[in-house]
């Protein structure tokens, strides 16, 4: 399957945030999205899944415009996870799993629908969590866990809004590891908003840039994320350093009048 | 099965104490007349039913309207401070009702006094124009909400802001009802006020249980996306919910099984609050089972409290809302304290 951004353009109000923004995302791909703050990769996210029906060009899947799906089939195409995921307090960690299954559920959940929602708390390595209450998690675990929904939803396409930002060392590495696994053996698309390069560099098959509101480049990790680009996109210099375990990006302080924001 | 137990004391106790075994005995051959006796005094059957019965099922039904709308209202809004009360639907169904009641003697004269037969009951006009105007008015309130946040797309914070003021518009109403009526109509406007079960009639009841079931049932039916709205907005929609629909659903239904109770009964506070989160601390935040387990809750609550108001300075009776503050209140502070620390956050 094939998700495709075709010219999109979005603003809020007079605001314009995106403009023509075209890719090609496809099934077994991990996506990065990178940009400094407010380059639009939020709002690029909310508008492949059709959160902001885009102003300008449209989304599609396989040819399908993704505004003119009913709801449910999206929901089954389409799986998000903001960047800031709300939850109710005494709702536990398998309840919140099994949100997932909305869109294939009326009222009960079927014994496919537990499994499926175990195997997602499986998967991210939360199973020993399916029974407490969600408000009685760290910041990190909850996060697997809205990961874990995300996966029980079963969609074809994981957008996935900065889902590491709240992740120790260990459990970015571990999320987006598991993350690949689960777009190669499955053979799922991923698009993933990101701030950290080497992530990026490492787990991801392609690379999407943004800068001012537009595509900068698009492309293999290595061929897009050059010192060129990071100094034009961040204004910072760094290197590229080789290894035997692959590529390394080494930044220096934003260069001089450069202003960048936190 | 509390709720049953309670049920049967509710039937028992009053200004006649009817021994237990004498009030199942009653309601037994109500339903089963040739396997079970009559009990011995003939005017327990008719305290029982014509009396006390359907006050304990008007209790019973309000407690778990109550309840159940206060479940669906802070699900809809993701706010756990939100209630019927909060939305000012209890301020615009009183205001409804002080309406009637200051300006029903104006405005239809003689008319106001008269009554007529409905449903093999006498039914004063009065208050059949108090019940209707509590429920049209508290019906508007909504309406009134929904309207004003529709520019904002329904969004949570501005509902709750939107009902929060709208609250204010009706209780500046109620005021100046108070403000302009005799002492006669100002006794009656702060009785409307305090609530209880005083009007329950067959009639009432009559009205009130298919009001009642209908509203259960279509709750439930959203209850699935009640829980998906739990994470949010975004992730609701991106699973599929239509969250403007759920929300003027959720909300509409809400106010119209309230106003149809609060029309008969009168402003009775706290139970859509309180009910929702003490099931929540029990039971957990799926809404398909929190739906009925708060609607059990709340008609427990205010079916032990209107009994306890009944029987506690006999045969004076107290307002129901002071002993329901006192029990579920105290219940609710040990419940958080029990589970410090775990609660809201």
């Amino acid at each position: 399957m094939k998700l495709t951004a075709e010219r999109i353009g979005q603003r809020y109000g007079s605001n314009e945030v995106l403009k023509d923004v075209s890719f090609t995302a496809c099934s077994g791909e991990v996506v990065a999205l990178l940009g400094p703050n407010g380059s639009g990769k939020s709002t690029l996210i909310r508008t492949l899944c059709n959160l902001m029906p885009p102003k300008a060009g449209q989304v599609d899947i396989d040819g399908r415009d993704v505004a003119c799906l009913e709801p449910l089939e999206r929901a089954k195409l389409i799986g998000y996870v903001p960047q800031n995921v709300q939850h109710a307090p005494f709702t536990t960690v398998l309840d919140t799993v099994l949100v997932g299954r909305r869109p294939y559920v009326q009222w009960s959940y079927s014994m496919n629908d537990l499994e499926v929602a175990s195997r997602a708390l499986e998967t991210m390595n939360i199973l020993d969590l399916r029974d407490r209450y969600i408000n009685e998690l760290s910041g990190g675990q909850r996060q697997r866990v809205f990961i874990a929904r995300a996966l029980a939803q079963s969609p074809h396409f994981y957008l996935f809004d900065e889902p590491t930002s709240s992740l120790d060392l260990r459990h970015q590495l571990r999320t987006m590891r598991i993350m690949h696994e689960v777009v190669h053996s499955q053979g799922r698309g991923m698009i993933v908003a990101m701030h950290d390069l080497n992530l990026a560099l490492r787990y991801t098959d392609k690379v999407l840039m943004l800068n001012d509101k537009s595509v900068y480049a698009y492309g293999r990790p290595e061929d897009v994320l050059t010192p060129e680009a990071i100094q034009d996109v961040y204004g910072v210099e760094s290197f590229i350093m080789k290894s035997e375990r692959g590529l390394f990006i080494l930044p220096y302080e934003p260069s001089k009048g450069t202003s960048v924001e936190g | 099965m509390m709720l049953a137990f309670v049920a049967v004391v509710a039937l028992g106790v009053g200004a006649v104490d009817i021994p237990a075994w004498d009030t199942l005995r009653v309601l037994g051959h109500h339903l089963f007349p040739d396997w079970v006796d009559a009990p011995h005094q003939e005017y327990y059957s008719t305290i029982i039913f014509r009396s006390r019965m359907p006050r304990v099922i008007l209790a019973t039904l309000t407690g778990a309207s109550l309840a159940m709308s206060g479940v669906v209202m802070q699900g809809i809004l993701r706010n756990p401070l939100v209630s019927p009360f909060t939305l000012g639907l209890s301020s615009a169904a009183s205001f409804g009702a002080a309406m009637a009641l200051v300006l029903g003697p104006l405005l239809l004269g003689g008319a106001y006094f008269g009554h007529f037969e409905l449903l093999g009951e006498t039914v004063t006009n009065k208050n059949l124009l108090i019940i209707l105007m509590a429920f049209i008015v508290g019906m508007s309130s909504i309406v009134l909400v929904l309207a004003i946040a529709r520019a904002h797309h329904l969004s949570q914070s501005v509902l709750v802001l939107s009902g929060v003021v709208v609250n204010y518009l009706f209780s500046a109403g109620i005021s100046f009802m108070k403000y302009i009526s005799d002492d006669g109509a100002l006794r009656e406007v702060t009785n409307w006020l305090m609530g209880g079960m005083w009007g329950a009639t067959w009639g009432s009841v009559t009205i009130l249980i298919p009001i009642v079931a209908v509203c259960f049932v279509l709750m439930e039916r959203c209850a699935v996306d009640l829980n998906t709205l739990s994470g949010g907005d975004d992730v609701a929609r991106n699973l599929g919910v239509n969250v403007h629909r759920l929300r003027t659903y959720g909300l509409t239904i809400s106010a119209f099984v309230t106003s149809a109770c609060l029309a008969f009964t009168g402003v009775i506070g706290f139970i859509g609050l309180m009910a929702p989160h003490i099931c929540k601390m029990i039971i957990g935040n799926d809404h398909r089972y929190l739906i009925p387990a708060s609607a059990l809750m709340g008609s427990l609550i205010l079916l032990l409290s209107d009994t306890t108001a009944r029987i506690v300075m006999r045969p004076v009776e107290l307002p129901v809302g002071i002993i329901m503050y006192l029990i579920g209140g105290a219940f609710f502070i040990w419940l958080v304290t029990r589970r410090s620390g775990r609660y809201l956050t």
